[in-house]
């Protein structure tokens, strides 16, 4: 009886132990893939903070050697850049998500245009920027704000559609088949029941493909060029934050750098705004029917 | 008077033949139910008469489904037209997630560009949920989701939202199978209501359900029409043995 007991005890401790033990690695594991996180961004913190001012959102790159300036330009440029791209990828990133998803569609076709969205979102960034480049750089005989957009709508585009196929599969077929046994138009039914039941979800794609390429700075090296002045204009380079900041920090000047790191800061709050934007979309889930 | 008539109807997915040469008369302002053991055909049945079976890819239908004596499978006929003439509520209830109780029951009427004012619309709103016997209990919530809804109230709503649309007949897809007793005594007790301002044609899996609430009765077995009649004479004195074998619960 005794042993029983003694064996079973045994049994319970080597079972705890095990337990614990994988406990312990997943939460090792789980601190080791936060680290870096938190480790890039309290570095960043650390150096860029102190280039940050007023000045630095409203001022203009100054000459080596001359204290002061900022980096407005490119603050102004990154937001132009990545506005145009959104509108340039998001309603045909959009229209081919709802194409996939449509049914009774030819596989055949759909499966292409899988396909070349899934490859398209493994080129590497610098071929999209080289595309572009001989696409509409060369023909307009200037790099322009026009090129770098389309060389970052065209590395979101991709993104946007998956995300659309994604979401769209997520609405009941059900409810696609109720609208259409109301007597509602097929154009209407896709249209106005299901993107807008899956209007979340394809909002949340779009932003967090927007955060991708807001980060980009290869596709925009040979397209939008960067520029030292401030500029909207569609057909002249344009400046970015990440151009500027690859720029600042290869230079051998101690302020560039400073001022590089604050780029660098900025960015990333930028994306993190975007992306805290994400969590607070999809933290509030519409209720499924049941 | 037969309100739809099913003529040498077959009905395909791919290669596979769902239903075999049907004929059946469906009679106007009636309730006709559909019976037969899962698989055999009862869903692909009534999809056939809203032309909801061609949604689904590879599917296909051969013959005739003549609606007031007009075929609605003959070449020009727009099936948008036809399903606004024959509505249908489906196995889920499945309310519009994005839209309110009031947007659900009115979205029919919306999407197929009908414009009301407002006065018409409430009208049309109040009208429709007291006809699917729901609207005491949403009355003062209509601005509330659809789907904040019990299961039964979303199913009573599916049915305000297919009556809106002001259909002739009525096709109803085992609307009780995810209801309690309780809802689907009150969907049942609707189904004899409407039944004098619609043609309704009820699948079911609950033979009790098909006694009470039916006038006709066709038993499906395999795609085959194995018998069709009044529902009294299918249950007291089937012509068929597979009938009553199946009523008996000697299978299915």
């Amino acid at each position: 009886m005794s042993s029983a007991v003694g064996q079973l005890s045994l049994r319970y401790w080597w079972r705890k132990f095990k337990s614990a033990t994988m406990m312990g690695a997943t939460v090792a594991a789980t601190l080791l893939t936060l680290v870096p996180l938190f480790w890039v961004l309290g570095y960043l913190l650390k150096q860029g903070l102190s280039g940050i001012d007023l000045a630095f959102f409203t001022s203009l790159p100054r000459p080596v050697g001359e204290k002061g300036g900022g980096m407005g330009n490119a603050v102004l440029g990154t937001l132009e850049l990545v506005t145009l791209a959104t509108v340039m990828a998001v309603p045909l990133g959009v229209s081919a998500g709802l194409y996939l998803t449509e049914p009774g569609r030819n596989g055949l076709m759909a499966n292409a245009v899988r396909f070349a969205a899934d490859v398209l979102m493994g080129v590497p960034s610098i071929v999209i920027g080289i595309f572009v480049y001989a696409l509409v750089v060369r023909p307009m005989k200037t790099f322009s704000a026009l090129a770098g957009a389309i060389a970052l709508a065209t590395m979101m585009a991709p993104l946007v559609v998956r995300t659309t196929e994604e979401a769209i599969k997520l609405v009941p077929l059900e409810l696609r088949e109720s609208a259409l046994a109301l007597g509602v138009p097929r154009w209407k039914t896709s249209l106005f029941i299901v993107v807008r039941t899956a209007a979340r979800g394809i909002a949340t794609g779009i932003l967090l493909a927007l955060a991708r390429i807001a980060g980009e700075t290869a596709p925009l090296l040979f397209t939008a060029f960067g520029n030292q002045f401030w500029s909207t204009s569609l057909t002249r380079p344009i400046a970015a934050l990440t151009v500027q900041v690859y720029t600042y920090a290869i230079s051998p000047f101690p302020e560039w750098h400073r001022q590089a790191w604050a780029g660098a800061l900025v960015l990333t709050g930028m994306v993190l705004i975007v992306e805290l934007s994400v969590h607070m979309l999809t933290g509030k889930k519409v209720r499924a029917p049941r | 008077m037969a309100k739809l008539s099913l003529v040498h109807l077959s009905a395909y997915f791919g290669r596979v033949k769902t239903l075999k040469d049907i004929n059946l008369d469906i009679p106007e302002y009636n309730v006709t139910a559909v019976i037969g053991p899962s698989g055999c055909g009862k869903t692909t049945l009534v999809r056939c008469l809203n032309r909801m079976h061609e949604v689904v890819r590879d599917a296909r239908v051969e013959g005739e489904v003549l609606l007031d004596g007009e075929n609605i499978y003959a070449p020009g006929v727009d099936p948008v037209q036809i399903r606004r003439r024959v509505g249908m509520v489906f196995q889920k209830p499945t309310p519009f997630p994005t839209m309110s109780i009031e947007e659900n029951v009115i979205a029919g009427l919306k999407l197929n560009g009908s414009v009301r004012n407002s006065a018409q619309r409430a009208e049309i709103v109040e009208r429709c949920l007291r006809l699917a016997a729901l609207w005491d209990e949403v009355k003062d919530n209509l601005g509330k989701p659809g789907t904040s809804l019990s299961g039964g109230q979303q199913q009573r709503l599916c049915i305000a939202r297919a009556l809106a649309v002001e259909p002739e007949v009525l096709l109803m897809d085992e609307p009780c199978s995810s209801l309690d007793p309780a809802s689907t005594a009150r969907i049942e007790e609707l189904v004899l209501e409407l039944k004098s301002q619609y043609t309704i044609v009820i699948v079911t899996h609950n033979m009790q359900q098909a006694a009470r609430a039916s006038d006709y009765t066709a038993f499906l077995l395999n795609g085959v029409l194995i018998e069709f009649g009044e529902t009294k004479q299918i249950f007291t004195n089937p012509k068929r043995q597979e009938t009553e074998d199946y009523i008996t619960g000697r299978f299915g």
